[in-house]
């Protein structure tokens, strides 16, 4: 159970990483919270020659809005999506996101950044920014770049990140006036990977959904957004009867597979328990005052 | 084997200087180049929680991060807190309630007590629970660790309270 033997090169800007990733000719790995990472590397199910750690570049901290869009650094760490009143306040789908985001200790080394370029679908804050129609600026030794959150999402722990890029922050809409959104997840025992979860997002006109976007995480090897679900509530009032027509639409959206745990039917099952529940609490003028849980 | 790399970094209060392999972990650092062996390795994968130490005030795994990544930063043990006196009223409880068996689990619960007593929020049962949910222990069941920190968030705010309660 201990790493391999490599070298450590500690960046302090993005360029001396591109600099050292190009030394390293490719047989290398970028390290920030390392909380997925250092398992990984002690599994020996990675064992790069050079391991470059990013996590004091200054270029990839910070939270701040400019306009509409909150901007926040790929090194954000977990704990401060509980903390941070920006977040709160912009984008506060992460901040009820973030309780379920493994333990205390995880979170508190845990960056944003990390767990959106890893891309594991059992992640509450990958398919989070699915639900939030988030952009990812990019950076890569050729120059910079944005992805939209819609088609980042390859497959397993397979992204739009190039070999070599650094994900430096992610941008996300703020949250408006009209705006409600939602988030649980179902897991077996607190701070576990869920079996399944859900975030959404929606613009009201007063009882009316205008429209929301909805994401799905353990349901699939991907982060997934349930666009059948979300065109059956566009435009309604969330009736029992709108909400039972979304949850019948789910099965348009997610084809989950058997697993030693979980079978294919029950994680249907639970996706659309969850989704009704919900898409409940969504429809109540209150819903963003009710307690998050920390 | 890879080149050694010289490091120093604060250890409960001392600066200290090695020269070690990068590829050492932070808790391997501190059991077997400085003897603080009140960090214990369990699962060595973040899971139990038992090497939990303070990273520049905040409790972090010491098997998910490797030594060098400390250079230049301030690690405190449960030694550290013991020494100074800053889990005493954890330990007394601790001590009082029977709140271990083996004791494998311990200074990593005193370390999430420490981080979580600190915030001074009062606790409920529920949020010791939840704050406890990346500890585990083979023996005790929890109860008796959940009461002794609820005795100490108690009388820790009554303490609190005290110099302005006169009126
Ligand atoms: C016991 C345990 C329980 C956990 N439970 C949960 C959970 O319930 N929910 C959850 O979401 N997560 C969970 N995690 C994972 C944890 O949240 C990690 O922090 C996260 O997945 C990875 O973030 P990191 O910053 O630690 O990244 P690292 O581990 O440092 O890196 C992960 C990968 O991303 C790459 N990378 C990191 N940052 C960048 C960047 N800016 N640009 C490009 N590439 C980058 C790295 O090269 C690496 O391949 C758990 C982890 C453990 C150990
Ligand atoms: S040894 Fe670090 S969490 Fe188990
Ligand atoms: S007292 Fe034995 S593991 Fe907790």
């Amino acid at each position: 159970m201990k790493a391999r033997a490599f070298k450590y090169v500690r960046a302090e800007t993005v360029e001396a990483a591109f600099d050292a990733y190009a030394e390293a000719d490719g047989d290398c790995v970028y390290l920030a919270g390392g909380q997925s990472l250092v398992p990984s590397l002690s599994l020996r199910l990675q064992a790069p020659a050079v391991l470059i750690d990013i996590s004091r570049i200054e270029a990839l901290t910070g939270i701040s809005k400019s306009g509409d869009v909150l901007r926040v650094g790929a090194l954000t760490r977990h704990a401060e999506m509980l903390t941070s009143p920006e977040i709160a306040r912009h984008a506060p789908l992460l901040r009820r996101a973030a309780p379920y985001v493994a333990h205390p200790a995880i979170r508190n080394k845990g960056t944003f950044g990390g767990t959106i370029a890893l891309a594991d679908p059992a992640a509450e804050f990958p398919a989070m920014t699915l639900a939030l129609d988030a952009e990812f600026e990019i950076a890569g030794p050729d120059g910079r770049r944005t992805m939209k959150a819609d088609g980042f999402f390859r497959d397993l722990f397979d992204t739009g990140l190039e070999p070599g890029e650094i994900l430096v922050a992610i941008h996300i809409p703020v949250f408006g006036a009209n705006d409600r959104c939602v988030f649980h997840e179902l897991a077996r025992r607190r701070g576990d990977y869920a079996v399944v979860g859900s975030g959404i997002q929606g613009t009201f006109d007063g009882d009316r959904l205008l429209s929301a976007r909805i994401a799905f995480l353990s349901v699939a090897s991907t982060p997934v957004r349930a666009r059948h679900a979300e065109a059956a509530i566009a435009n309604q009032v969330l009736s029992p009867e709108v909400i039972a027509a979304a949850q019948a639409a789910l099965s348009e959206d997610l084809d989950p597979e058997d697993n030693e745990e979980t079978s294919a039917a029950m994680r249907m099952h639970l996706a659309r328990v969850l989704l009704g529940r919900l898409l409940g609490q969504l429809g109540r003028a209150d819903c963003m005052h009710e307690g998050v849980h920390a | 084997m890879s080149e050694r790399v010289p490091i120093a970094l604060e250890v409960n209060g001392e600066t200290v200087a090695r020269t070690i392999e990068p590829r050492m972990s932070l808790a391997d650092f501190l059991r077997e180049e400085l003897e603080l062996t009140g960090t214990h390795l369990g699962c060595e994968m973040g899971v139990c929680g038992a090497c939990l130490v303070l990273l520049n005030g905040k409790a972090v795994h010491a098997c998910l991060m490797f030594a060098v990544q400390a250079h230049g930063e301030r690690v405190e043990t449960v030694e550290g807190l013991t020494e100074r006196k800053a889990i005493a009223d954890i330990q007394e409880a601790f001590h009082n309630n029977n709140a271990l068996q083996c004791g494998f689990c311990t200074t990593g619960m005193l370390v999430t007590a420490h981080e979580m007593l600190s915030r001074g929020d009062i606790l409920s049962r529920e949020e010791i629970r939840d704050g406890l949910s990346g500890n585990y222990c083979r023996c005790t069941g929890y109860q008796a660790i959940v009461n002794s920190i609820e005795t100490v968030a108690q009388a820790r705010a009554v303490a609190g309270a005290a110099p302005s309660k006169p009126e």
